[in-house]
């Protein structure tokens, strides 16, 4: 691991341009209330976006994960709102729960029916936001009905940072500790990588394709926890949509959509960076109609830098191919 | 016009939900032809007959609710004000629908309940077009169309209760906020989607509202879109407040905006100091009323909503009313109404909640 991480610092360097732009524009965009708010705006992309890494490494895509969000976020808030008393650990273990089981669906229907995780998330995305439909039956749970100490967890802050902000960092850590450090971990980059030559070397593939899925579910759950505790106000479309965003920031933090390379700290930036850009575009006013349209370009921007990186490594590696090995 | 309560996003929900909900659908009461002989309204689209304000209600109506969506709480609301009605002119209710909130998807419903010889359709649209063909069919069956929340071209239907004019939606809001804000200082709305007709109605009616004299000292200084989405209109509450430090007020008239918006500064250093005010329901603000993030806001009853159009389509389907301008008919413990012209009747002027009277409300 002693290559540098020129993805990772790609888009580093296009969310320091971004914040510097924008405030030099509108110096307010630095306040420390602008800063909270930042953070706490992207934790929860940012915890989904650690799931879905993990998920993409072994060259498969979780589309579930805004279904997942919606079920596990209407569950723990039905809980607690119908039993104020729950212990709060306990909800969002029941949330948690919530997640892990739709995740443990998911990687067995993909590793035991040999389909497509591509196929079978689109398939479970409506499924499982149908469970929440018929669950929720109509019903919203507002701020109101939710116990004020689970509320105070979507504003808190410890030492002036917001503690969804520390959760989800605490989140991409600890993925990343695992990825980096274990042998479970690293076999995910062989499989993504090349699945015969990871079958060969006896990689258990159909099981850690399964872990991969089941630790994307229960972030899901964690993150529809989360959802709960920020917005108070959930019914049955709660992160409705948002697998997508959740893709794009794994794809703009350079993970490779084909699997086999990124990390969870570029994920983890990629989220950053998707959420600043909707901060800036608001704080700046552009024109609605065109904010869409900039995220879009700067999905494109990002891939294009990536490409670009990558055929610029590879030509390099070609030309001094006999000295340099290297590393994953 | 879409719901602007409740959430509009529309619901993507499974497809072994709709097959649910399809075969929920068939399985409802099927009535045999022999129930129509009651004395109709003069079905077809021109209403022929005579209305007899004394008639008696027929006994039996089955009355269906067809919201634009299911499982949508706004109407979820709505179909508890129909049900309510229903039962007091002892008639049979059900609700179908579809789970998502596309321009065709009410046809089969409509179809399904014009041969089970529904009495009263009351419906929301999704489209004031795509309906019509089988609305009209349904009346020609018999039935009597009432619309709500959402109306249908004019000719497709025999009412249309309009949950308050787009008039006094924006009056009201202007009152609110001049009000909280003590009638001078800069504001800004923060809206659903940029092309969203009625809030696009409501924010121009809000500008002709405030360039009259009264309200010289207040400026409308951006207007922000929210889509209706909670993270972007935390992002662009919080664009608001920065862009403009001076802001004294923000206006949101959608729900889903006014929720993240009292959310966003209950817990901002702004709480207290931003006045806030739109369109809201007294569930989702309980909380913020009380907090004093909001004052007060407004919102017409949905429950009133469903009852008034229960209660008009036993009206009419007894003769009482034929759709005809200038018509009076009372409406339970709501009051008389009168038929306005292209058949509309009027709920009346929002209901605006604060700290003393939200808790009196329950949607």
């Amino acid at each position: 691991m002693t290559r540098a991480h020129p993805r990772e610092l790609g888009v580093l360097a296009a969310l320091l341009l971004l914040i510097a732009g924008t405030a030099a524009a509108n110096p307010r965009f630095l306040s420390a209330q602008s800063v909270r708010d930042l953070l706490l705006s992207a934790a929860i992309l940012t915890v989904l976006a650690a799931g879905q890494t993990v998920v993409v490494l072994t060259r498969n895509i979780d589309l579930s994960v805004g279904s997942v969000l919606g079920l596990a976020a209407f569950g723990t808030a039905d809980l607690l709102a119908t039993h104020p008393g729950t212990p709060l650990p306990l909800a969002a273990l029941a949330g948690i729960t919530i997640g892990a089981l739709c995740g443990a669906l998911n990687g067995a229907l993909i590793s035991y029916g040999g389909v497509p995780a591509l196929v079978i998330t689109l398939g479970t995305l409506y499924v499982l936001r149908g469970a929440a439909h018929s669950w929720a039956a109509g019903r919203q749970i507002n701020a109101a009905d939710l116990p004020r100490p689970f509320l105070d967890l979507g504003t808190a802050t410890v030492l002036g940072i917001p503690l969804l902000a520390l959760l989800a960092t605490a989140v991409v850590l600890a993925v990343a500790l695992w990825l980096h450090s274990y042998r479970s971990g690293r076999e995910l980059y062989a499989i993504g990588s090349e699945p015969a030559a990871a079958a060969r070397a006896g990689v258990p593939a159909g099981r850690r394709i399964r872990t991969a899925f089941l630790l994307s579910g229960s972030l899901a759950g964690l993150a529809g926890v989360l959802y709960a505790a920020r917005y108070g106000t959930v019914d049955a479309t709660a992160g409705q949509g948002m697998e997508l965003q959740v893709v794009a920031a794994v794809v703009v933090g350079g993970v490779a959509i084909f699997g086999g390379s990124g990390s969870v700290t570029g994920a983890a930036l990629g989220a950053l960076l998707l959420t600043c850009i909707g901060s800036s575009l608001a704080v700046l006013r552009v024109d609605p109609f065109w904010q869409q349209a900039v995220v879009g370009a700067l999905i494109l921007a990002a891939i294009g830098l990536d490409r670009l990186l990558t055929t610029r490594l590879a030509a390099r590696a070609a030309r001094t191919a006999p000295e340099v090995s290297r590393a994953g | 016009m879409p719901a602007p309560a409740g959430r509009t996003r529309t619901g993507t929900a499974a497809t072994a939900l709709a097959a649910l909900l399809l075969l929920a659908a068939c399985s409802g009461t099927t009535r045999g032809d022999g129930d129509d002989g009651g004395p109709g309204p003069g079905a077809g689209p021109e209403p022929t007959a005579q209305a007899d304000p004394d008639a008696p209600l027929r006994p039996d109506l089955s009355v269906a609710f067809l919201p634009k969506q299911v499982n949508n709480p706004y109407f979820t609301v709505a179909r508890g004000g129909g049900e309510r009605a229903t039962a007091e002119f002892a008639g049979t209710f059900k609700e179908v629908g579809p789970s998502e909130a596309s321009a065709s998807s009410q046809v089969s419903y409509i179809n399904t309940l014009t041969q089970q010889g529904t009495d009263v359709i009351a419906i929301s649209a999704n489209d004031p077009g795509a309906v019509c063909g089988a609305l009209n069919s349904a009346r020609d069956a018999g039935a009597v169309v009432v619309t709500f929340d959402s109306d249908t071209r004019a000719e497709c239907r025999d009412l249309f209760i309009n949950q308050a004019t787009a008039e006094d939606v924006a009056r009201t809001q202007v009152e609110l906020i001049a009000g909280q804000i003590g009638g001078a200082g800069e504001i800004a709305i923060l809206s659903a989607t940029p092309n969203a007709t009625n809030q696009n109605t409501w924010i121009a009616l809000m500008e002709e509202e405030l360039a009259r004299p009264a309200y010289a000292d207040i400026e409308i200084v951006a207007v922000a879109y929210g889509n209706d989405e909670d993270e972007k209109s935390f992002q662009e509450t919080q664009g608001l407040l920065r862009s403009h430090p001076d802001l004294a007020g923000i206006v949101s008239p959608t729900t889903v905006g006014l929720a993240a918006a009292a959310r966003y500064l209950s817990g901002s250093e702004y709480a207290g100091r931003v006045a806030l005010t739109g369109l809201g329901t007294p569930n989702q603000l309980r909380q913020f009323v009380h907090d004093g993030t909001v004052e007060s806001f407004a919102l017409w009853n949905p429950a009133d909503l469903g009852y008034l159009a229960a209660h008009a389509g036993a009206a009419l389907a007894s003769g009482r009313l034929t759709g005809a301008e200038g018509e009076t008919f009372t409406a339970g413990d709501l009051g008389e109404f009168t038929v306005g012209p292209d058949g509309v009747i009027a709920l009346g002027p929002p209901t605006v909640f604060d700290a003393a009277t939200v808790d009196d409300y329950d949607f």
